[in-house]
């Protein structure tokens, strides 16, 4: 077979494995989100919590199709996850898809204004105190970093709370609406990741500042610049990027926390509340919903890999 | 021979390594010129500084540890040493560009060849992407690469060792150079491919009228490669001289050393003669011969002074007390 053919089919069973594995990945999830919604009691209980007639709990069991089997159950819920139509939620008595379209926009921006932030100042951080190396630059960014992860968001959202919102009074403690209204979320949730990202990037980049093709680019006549942003930052983004993933996973399921801190109207209130009152539309919904966007961050991580790095192309 | 121009005049090179408190004198006081279409060598073992004085040339040197104390690189009457950042980059790769020792790790992993060939090109010449792609496609071919237009996307690891040295090679010809530094071209490559590779050199340097310095622990690719060479130990010059003169009549004990230690097939020899010891770390300043703790005609001056480079006879100079007293004697 000529070398590029054999490249094609291997590319293509790397990505039908890993499409495999995704696609095992949400069974997985989706058998954990029914069996453990289920566990945590019947939601009639709370729905009928005056207590009712032996009639009036079969016909509510009835209309929310409880009195399916288990198993009924279990395959119909994720059929209609599947197919878009989640049902209403017993609490709200909406359909489930208009309750996360209205929070939708407000927990994507909040997510991707923090994983903006967590690249365009993570990794540049990273390469400045790896091209500084040993120096007080260096130091400095690193021992901030460490104080920046270590701290757990939503300690971090109080602080921010207590400091801008009720000593300073220069920013909202919470809510939605205004750019205003973003600026202390986004800091509490994207701290960590950044320093992360930093502390990645600047060792990754320091495995590669010392290898030999940076000095051949550099007899070349290239400038500093493209030598370091050209050459040594692909070559040592493989790390970063896996981190970047786990990192956007952590944002997107951190949410739940953030948005109770600031009382954001997004999806991960809504999940939390809906928790509460055993809501199991909404909750199992969301919880996909989730699932199958960091299980796609994953998959595309993976892939990404191939695209950086050729001699990946062809080993795997 | 006819005297010719002269395009790099080195002088009283020093490049100093800094690893703590100690001070290394890699390299201590280097002077040579090299004339435009010759081809001079510089051999010594490793640790004798004949890396650091090439990469001294162009400043190829890691900043934090190394630093070129004195000296002066005159390229056209330029010192390489006052250029700035830019002026350099000018040069680089331009006017004077390098091979390196181990080609696969001189090419980025994850660019192609052809965009690295570009983007020496396209670093000192203004040309659309699709011109810069057919010089890269005429450099393959000058380098005698089969099939140039299929390899020219090809990543560096999906090519031979031997057929990396080359794509170096294209690299460092991008922008016709006048002077290639090579530094160990063959060391990583096996037997066959090294000739192949050397051969390849002469011919470039034949057709371009290149003047190329050639660095490298072998005296045999010495032999058939330069014109004139240089023997470095210590981070000094030992011995200097035409090819056929020093091959012809060795003056100093290293150099006697060096030429004993290559296997012969004419000799039937029990035992491959090795110089005994290592390369000493030295630490600047340096008061003795540097090579009399492994000189096996070592006399008392040689542990108390260092010796000059003397001049024998035209173009041939060296660095040993032993002719010191005979040049005395010549001139008393």
């Amino acid at each position: 077979m000529p070398l590029g053919e054999r490249r094609g089919c291997l590319m293509t069973r790397y990505i039908a494995v890993r499409v495999c594995k995704a696609i095992l990945t949400v069974l997985f999830i989706w058998t954990l989100v029914f069996v453990l919604s289920r566990v945590t009691g019947d939601p009639v209980d709370w729905i009928l919590s005056e207590g009712g007639s032996a009639e009036a709990i079969a016909q509510v069991r009835h209309n929310l199709g409880l009195d399916f089997p288990l198993w009924e159950q279990y395959f119909r819920a994720f059929g209609d996850i599947l197919t878009g139509n989640a049902g209403d939620s017993y609490y709200y008595a909406r359909p489930v898809s208009d309750l996360f379209g209205e929070r939708f926009i407000a927990t994507f921006t909040l997510g991707a204004l923090v994983f903006l932030v967590t690249i365009l100042i993570g990794i540049p951080l990273g390469v400045l105190a790896a091209v500084k190396h040993n120096t007080i630059l260096d130091r400095l960014t690193m021992s901030i970093s460490i104080a920046g992860y270590t701290i757990p968001n939503f300690v971090l959202g109080i602080l921010l709370i207590m400091v801008f919102s009720l000593y300073i009074h220069v920013l909202p403690s919470g809510s939605y609406g205004t750019a205003a209204h973003y600026v202390l979320p986004v800091i509490a949730m994207s701290v960590g990741p950044t320093a992360s990202v930093a502390r990645l990037t600047r060792s990754s980049m320091l495995d590669v500042i010392g290898q030999d093709y940076l000095e051949s680019v550099r007899a070349k006549g290239v400038n500093e610049w493209v030598v370091i942003y050209k050459h040594a930052l692909r070559n040592s983004m493989i790390p970063v990027i896996t981190i970047l993933g786990a990192q956007l996973s952590t944002i997107i399921g951190g949410s739940v926390i953030i948005e109770t801190v600031f009382a954001w109207p997004g999806i991960g209130s809504l999940i939390v509340s809906s928790a509460r009152q055993r809501d199991f539309p909404v909750v199992q919904f969301g919880v996909m919903m989730i699932c199958f966007s960091i299980t796609l961050i994953n998959l595309l991580v993976d892939l990404s890999y191939s695209i950086l790095d050729p001699r990946i192309r062809v080993k795997s | 021979m006819i005297a010719m121009e002269t395009i790099l005049d080195v002088q009283d090179l020093q490049t100093y390594y800094r690893t703590g408190k100690q001070v290394v004198p890699a390299v201590d006081g280097v002077s040579f010129r090299l004339a435009k279409g010759e081809v001079l060598g510089i051999v010594g073992e490793s640790g004798s500084g004949k890396s650091t004085v090439v990469r001294s040339i162009i400043r190829l040197l890691d900043k934090n540890t190394t630093r070129i104390e004195n000296g002066r690189v005159l390229f056209r009457g330029k010192d390489l040493l006052k250029l700035s950042g830019r002026e350099l980059r000018g040069i680089r790769g331009k006017s004077i560009s390098m091979v390196f020792q181990n080609p696969l790790s001189s090419l980025n992993p994850v660019y192609t060849i052809g965009n690295q060939i570009q983007e020496a090109i396209l670093t000192h010449e203004s040309m659309s992407r699709a011109k810069a792609r057919d010089r890269a496609l005429h450099l393959l071919e000058q380098v005698e690469i089969p099939s140039p237009e299929l390899r020219l996307d090809d990543y560096p690891h999906q090519l031979s060792g031997g057929m990396q040295q080359r794509v170096l090679i294209a690299m460092a010809l991008a922008c016709q150079p006048e002077i290639i530094l090579a530094d160990e071209p063959t060391t990583a490559l096996d037997v066959t491919i090294q000739s192949q590779i050397l051969e390849l050199l002469s011919r470039i340097r034949d057709e371009r009228n290149m003047s190329i310095i050639l660095i490298t622990h072998n005296m045999g690719v010495i032999a058939e490669m330069c014109d004139r060479m240089l023997v470095m130990y210590g981070g000094v010059v030992m011995e200097e001289g035409k090819c056929t003169d020093v091959f012809a009549s060795p003056l100093h004990p290293y150099t006697l050393g060096l030429l004993a230690s290559i296997p012969s097939l004419e000799e039937e020899k029990e035992e491959l003669y090795a110089i005994p010891g290592q390369v000493p770390h030295f630490n600047a300043p340096v008061s003795s011969c540097r090579f009399c703790s492994r000189c096996d005609q070592v006399f008392t001056r040689c542990r108390e002074e260092e010796p000059p480079f003397i001049q024998i006879g035209d173009g041939r100079f060296v660095r040993c007390w032993l002719y010191a007293q005979e040049n005395e004697t010549n001139n008393g």
